[in-house]
């Protein structure tokens, strides 16, 4: 197992706005699994949204998921590759994007992580702390798609722990 | 035939709003609004919710200013909880705070200079705005871009150790902190890896400033002809009448820099300042009650602090001051540009006072927390990076919330930001047949000098799209552009 953290998940979104808090969830349910599994090749982010300075912490990464909630017209989740290309030359803040985000770490560091974005579907967007059901169901099945492709990454699924292969079965 | 413009949205300012440029028959500009465009109630929202919420439920606000309205409630609960105002904490849950708002000033500013601002001073307000962004201003000056990139995530740090996370950060409750600064963390923020550490950001800061000026003394006619305008100007100032953006008394100043209020405590504010509310925008035009509606508006935010506080309290921004005040000659400075000037000039002192603050050892003093009588009301008042920020609370006997106003930094600023779109307006569209890209990027440089953040301005969350639209004297729709 590497030793060096490369893999990064990054939640945003905010948890004050119920299902706005997907991303951030995920990244509890992450960590959790990454300190259960003593996976230490992996780290979590989170914050409201992203900014300018995360371009210098995917840098040292080699792989990175965002997770962000969505209004889209998705189903529970969707799982697609960021390219530096897709980047949108806006700066309202709130509307910096993973591939923004990517692009400047091209630009700036010379670093391409391969980067992924995981939009799970939310339905409710109020000011309280708590997902709507529906999004705690999607958030579920988005779980056990990451933790799979985190598996993979890793190089852990070679030598999995017995509890993790079930969690994997 | 007369025409009207809007412009939507403004890009690079936080949140989003419209600009409605109203044309005559003659081609001359006759009015121009900067608009907000939706309105959530979020003091109606806090009402009934137990008061020691409040500094972590005020942070769904907003994600670019969540540091600021953390520290402006927590300061009116002080109040509430018989802590006093600003003078009552601890030393280190005074200390503690101010570190985490230096913090997020630096973070906050650096942004909007490095990323925001700095392509209109590298390819000009007309420039292809195919370069005329951080892209360009990368391939133009790489070091330049880094830095910036470098300066935001050392900021963030520093909120990261003092707020406790990044989100809905619980670093300062009523009365004081929940957590100091451990040895480990300060030797971090101060003597860490370069370039994360204090000393490597006060060097850029006054590289950030140098290049500014630089541009300044290059492009001095475009610079200071711009959205000139003279007006009064508020902000908090310490007692002795240093700059200070954490705790102070209200000031104001006019345009010739005569005392229009003078020292008086931020608790009585509302006798002093009123709001009034205008049909075409949800956001409120605050002025001094003493002038009225049409002299009492002020302007807050960089530019407003240098005019009116006597001096800066840290020596190498002090000296910067000093330079700024005599380019006016020592009158308040009412160019709308040289906000980012003053801008620097604040990143400047706050790199100075967060090296300053970590090497005090009050930051490992263990007296967390500060209590007495509790009261039923309290305002808490605080400079956020883009101006003065009113936070006022009152509750019940069983501690909820029964009232909530809050007057944010981009409300204080709303008549200036129209003053300036309007100046702009004239300037570079009078007569024209068309709008072209460069008209419309002045029309945002205007604004953006004020850095507003217009989701906290109307309490909204969320996104909020902005746009530019041009109008007739009929009121028709002759050209719209949406970025």
């Amino acid at each position: 197992m590497a030793t060096e953290k490369r893999i990064l998940v990054y939640g945003y979104g905010n948890p004050g706005r119920q299902d706005d808090g997907l991303g951030v969830e995920m990244v509890k349910m992450i960590d959790a699994w990454i300190e259960k599994h003593g996976i230490s090749c992996m780290t979590s982010e989170n914050n409201y949204q992203l900014n300018v300075e995360d371009a210098e912490t995917i840098s040292k990464m080699e792989y990175v998921v965002f997770v962000d909630a969505s209004k889209e017209d998705i189903r529970e989740y969707r799982f697609r590759k960021v390219e530096p290309s897709d980047k949108k030359l806006e700066f309202t803040m709130h509307a910096v994007s993973p591939a923004y985000v990517l692009n400047l770490s091209k630009e700036l560091f010379d670093k391409t992580p391969e980067t992924y974005i995981l939009a799970i579907k939310g339905y409710e967007w109020d000011f309280s702390e708590n997902l709507s059901d529906n999004a705690k169901l999607n958030l579920e099945q988005a779980y056990q798609f990451l933790i799979r492709k985190l598996s993979n990454w890793s190089g852990v699924s070679d030598n999995l722990p017995i509890s993790m292969l079930r969690e994997l079965a | 035939m007369s025409k009207k413009i809007t412009i939507e949205p403004v890009t690079r300012v936080e949140g989003h709003g419209k600009v409605t440029i109203q044309l005559d028959d003659k081609g001359q500009v006759s009015d121009s609004r900067l608009h907000i465009v939706e309105f959530r109630g979020f003091e109606r929202f806090i009402q009934g919710r137990p008061f020691w919420e409040a500094p972590v439920l005020v942070q769904r606000l907003c994600g670019i200013c969540p540091v600021s309205h953390h520290l402006a409630a927590a300061k009116a609960l002080d109040v509430i909880v018989g802590a006093g105002t600003g003078e009552g904490l601890t030393a280190v849950g005074d200390k503690m705070r101010r570190l985490m708002h230096y913090g997020q000033f630096f973070q906050s500013h650096v942004l909007h200079f490095f990323h925001l601002s700095s392509p209109d001073f590298l390819f000009g307000f007309d420039g292809d705005p195919l370069t005329r962004n951080i892209i360009g201003v990368i391939q133009e000056n790489r070091d330049l871009a880094v830095q910036g990139v470098m300066m935001r995530k050392y900021g963030q740090e520093v909120i990261k150790h003092t707020a406790g996370k990044k989100i809905h950060g619980t670093g300062a409750i009523p009365g004081g902190i929940n957590k100091n600064l451990s040895l480990a963390e300060r030797d971090e923020l101060l003597n860490g890896e370069a370039p994360l550490n204090a000393d490597q950001m006060v060097e850029w800061s006054l590289g950030a400033l140098d290049f500014f000026k630089a541009y300044h003394k290059a492009n001095v006619r475009s610079i200071d002809g711009f959205a000139n305008f003279p007006s009064n100007y508020l902000s908090l100032v310490r007692k002795d009448g240093a700059l200070d953006i954490y705790h102070g008394v209200l000031r104001a100043v006019d345009a010739e820099g005569q005392r229009i209020l003078n020292d008086v405590d931020y608790q009585d504010y509302d006798q002093y300042i009123e709001e009034e509310v205008r049909n075409w925008s949800y956001m409120k035009f605050p002025y001094l009650k003493a002038l009225g509606k049409e002299k009492g508006w002020y302007r807050v935010g960089p530019l407003a602090r240098l005019n009116v506080c006597d001096f800066i309290p840290t020596p190498l921004a002090q000296k910067e001051l000093e330079e700024f005040r005599a380019y006016t000659h020592g009158k308040p400075n009412g160019m709308t540009l040289h906000y980012h000037w003053a801008r620097l000039i604040e990143v400047l002192h706050a790199a100075e006072m967060i090296r300053e603050l970590l090497n005090d050892p009050d930051l490992q003093n263990e007296d967390l927390v500060t209590k007495g009588k509790k009261l039923l009301k309290g305002v808490g008042v605080i400079e956020a990076p883009r101006g003065t920020l009113f936070h006022h609370y009152e509750i019940n006997d069983n501690d909820q919330i029964t009232l909530a106003n809050l007057i944010v930094s981009t409300t204080n600023n709303n008549q200036p930001m129209n003053t300036a779109v309007n100046l702009t307006a004239k300037s570079f569209m009078n007569g024209r047949p068309e709008i072209t890209e460069g008209m419309m990027n002045a029309v945002e440089v205007a604004i953006r000098a004020y850095d507003p953040c217009l989701s906290c301005a109307t309490h909204a969350l969320g996104q909020m799209p902005l746009e530019l639209t041009l109008l007739n004297s009929k009121n028709e729709i002759i050209d719209q552009k949406i970025k």
